[in-house]
Parts: structure tokens; sequence; C-alpha cells
């Protein structure tokens, strides 16, 4: 009877922790899926309003954007103005027309009266400044705009 | 010789380089807000506007201070969305057989002559300025929503919803039909003074 009394020891078994990897790497596919890279480094504050009527933009790649707000702070030198960034730099809003031309440029013909203009604007901008924009946008004939704002109630606006 | 089986590879640092590959994600991933209000800015025409009745137009101002002044009077936030459906949905000549508002000769005639006109100054903050946005988009949503449940059962968010949806089984068409004709009874006239 011996045999069976063999590998009887008195201490727990470790747990095995040979499944670890596989979970990792579940989570590790999930955020690559999730993840999408940042196109413009943002030189401006960017804290979003608030709306819950609020439409989802499809179709990325038809898509402009337009980002307004006062510089960040490692861009203090460019006042506390807010300010608009096109791409990845500041610009005027005289340059807004020159940006709308070069996207639709970059798109195929058939696609340009579908380009919509988000508008990515700090909630503490000022609507003087956002009517420029549109005022620009009205004269190069970039008439589908988007406000995006974050969902939620508008009372956080205040 | 005896044959040696080959030695197994040990696979316990596997875990290691996955959570370093999750932690770069981790710390990379920004999840995009990639939604908002919808609209569309007016082409710059040349022409005069049409003449419109004073009382097909509602008036909403939005001052330096963030004011909310609807009709000449000053109002909250929160009352804005009804007084717009109030609006809205007056039917005040009586052509219109689905409104159900209080038919005031005072106020609009019919949803399709009824015009918001939206006025916000250099001063007015963003953040206001998309909250009036809001509300007001929120009125003709609530009234395009009722007018959906009574003649089609549904509701217009879910309408389109299924109009977007590449797998919803039903006619596309006459889905479309369904929503031009609700966009057509509620129209979204709103305009924006600069």
């Amino acid at each position: 009877m011996s045999k069976f009394k063999k590998k009887k020891s008195g201490a727990l078994p470790a747990i095995s922790t040979a499944s670890l990897p596989d979970i990792v790497f579940m989570l590790l596919f999930f955020f690559m899926v999730a993840t999408v890279m940042r196109q413009n480094t943002l030189k401006i504050q960017n804290n979003l309003p608030y709306a819950d009527q609020v439409e989802k933009l499809d179709k990325k790649d038809l898509v402009m954007y337009i980002y307004a707000g006062k510089p960040s702070a490692n861009y203090k030198q460019y006042g506390s103005e807010a300010r608009i960034q096109l791409n990845d730099d500041f610009a005027s809003v005289s340059d807004i027309a020159s940006f709308i031309a070069e996207e639709r440029a970059s798109k195929r013909e058939e696609l340009i009266p579908f380009l919509t203009t988000a508008l990515k604007v700090d909630s503490d901008a000022n609507m003087g400044l956002i009517g420029d924009i549109k005022y620009e946008l009205r004269k190069v004939n970039a008439l589908k705009i988007n406000y995006t704002t974050k969902k939620g109630s508008v009372d956080q606006n205040q | 010789m005896a044959k040696r089986a080959a030695p197994e590879v040990n696979a316990g640092s596997m875990a290691d380089i996955a959570f370093l590959l999750l932690i770069f994600f981790l710390v990379t991933t920004t999840i995009e807000t990639d939604s908002g209000l919808n609209r569309k800015l007016p082409p710059i025409e040349e022409t005069e506007p049409p003449v419109i009745k004073q009382k097909n137009i509602f008036t909403v101002l939005l001052n330096g201070k963030d004011e909310l002044l609807v009709e000449e009077e000053l109002m909250e936030i929160k009352d804005l969305r009804q007084a717009a459906i109030d609006f809205l949905d007056n039917g005040g000549d009586g052509s219109c057989d689905y409104c159900k508002g209080k038919k005031d000769p005072e106020s609009s005639d019919n949803p399709n002559k009824a015009i918001i006109s939206l006025k916000n100054e250099r001063e007015t903050s963003y953040k206001a300025y998309i909250a009036v946005q809001n509300e007001l988009v929120a009125a003709y949503n609530i009234l395009r929503d009722r007018r959906a449940q009574e003649l089609y059962g549904k509701s217009f968010a879910e309408m389109e919803a299924n109009y977007d949806d590449v797998n919803w089984p039903g006619n596309k068409k006459k889905l479309k039909e369904q929503i031009e004709q609700i966009k057509l009874e509620y129209p979204q006239k709103l305009s924006e003074v600069q």
C-alpha cells in the first residue's frame, strides 16, 4: 500500500501562475484595440463643455479638427488669450481658409461634400473667437460643423 | 546513447514582457471624444432676408455675462427647453393639426414657420453657448420624438439609429421617407445672428 502514500507532504502546493500571461495578454489586446493614437499634440488647454443631445461623429477620416483654447502651461509666452490651433501649431484666424483647402486637397474629390469640421474648443473660450472661426468657415463654404462636447448634463458646465 | 528530450523553454518571464507592453498601451491610450452637436452654418448670401412676422421669431440672447434673455425677459437655462417647445408647438393659425400647443395667436403660427433666433456677444463664454444650443436642439428632438411615437411607434433617435445601422433588416427606403416626413413637420430652423 505504500505505493499510494509516496507523494504526501505537509506543505500547500504553489498556485500555478502559468495562466497569468494569458490574462495579461487579454488586457493588452483590449488596450491595443481601444487605443487611438493622438493625431495632434495639443498646445492649448482643451476642457470640452458638456452636452446631452450629442450625435456621434463617424467616419473619422472625413473630419477636420480645429482646436481653440488658452495656451497651456508650457506655452505661457503666447499669452493668456484663447488661441486657435491647427495641426500641431498655433494659427491665426486667417490660416483657417488655407487649412481647409489643404485638407480638401488631401481627400478624394467625391468625399469633399461630406467633410465635417469638428470644433474642439475649451469651455472658457469666448464666443468672439468662435464667431470668427465660423465666419471663416462660411467664407470657404465648409458649412458642416460639429461642436465636440463631452457627454453629460449641461448643469456641469457651470 | 539515450535519446534526450529538448529542454523546455522557461516561460516565466512571458508575463513580464506582456506587462511591459500593457503598461505602454495604458499610458498612451486617450479615449478620444468623438461626439458633439452637429450644426450647419448658413452660406454667405448677398440677398436680403425675407420679412418674417415678429410673432414667428423666438429671440434668444446670450449676453457677455452669460445671462439669458428670451423674448426680452430674463430666464434660467433650465426653463429654456420648455419655453422653446411651447413656442415651436404653438400652432397659432390652426394649420398644424399635430401640434399640441396652446394655439396662442400671439405666438408662432406653425412649426415650419417658427424660427429660433440665437444671438450672442463676443464676450459670451463657449460653455454657456453650448448649453443654450443643447437646450434648443433638445426642444426639437423632443417634438420630433413625440411625433415619431405617434406616427410609427418608435422614437426619432431610434429611427435614425436604424437608418445608420447596416445590419438593420427593415426597409431603408421607407424609413428614409418617414424620417424626412418628421423633419418636414418639425424643421430645425435655428438661425444665428452675427
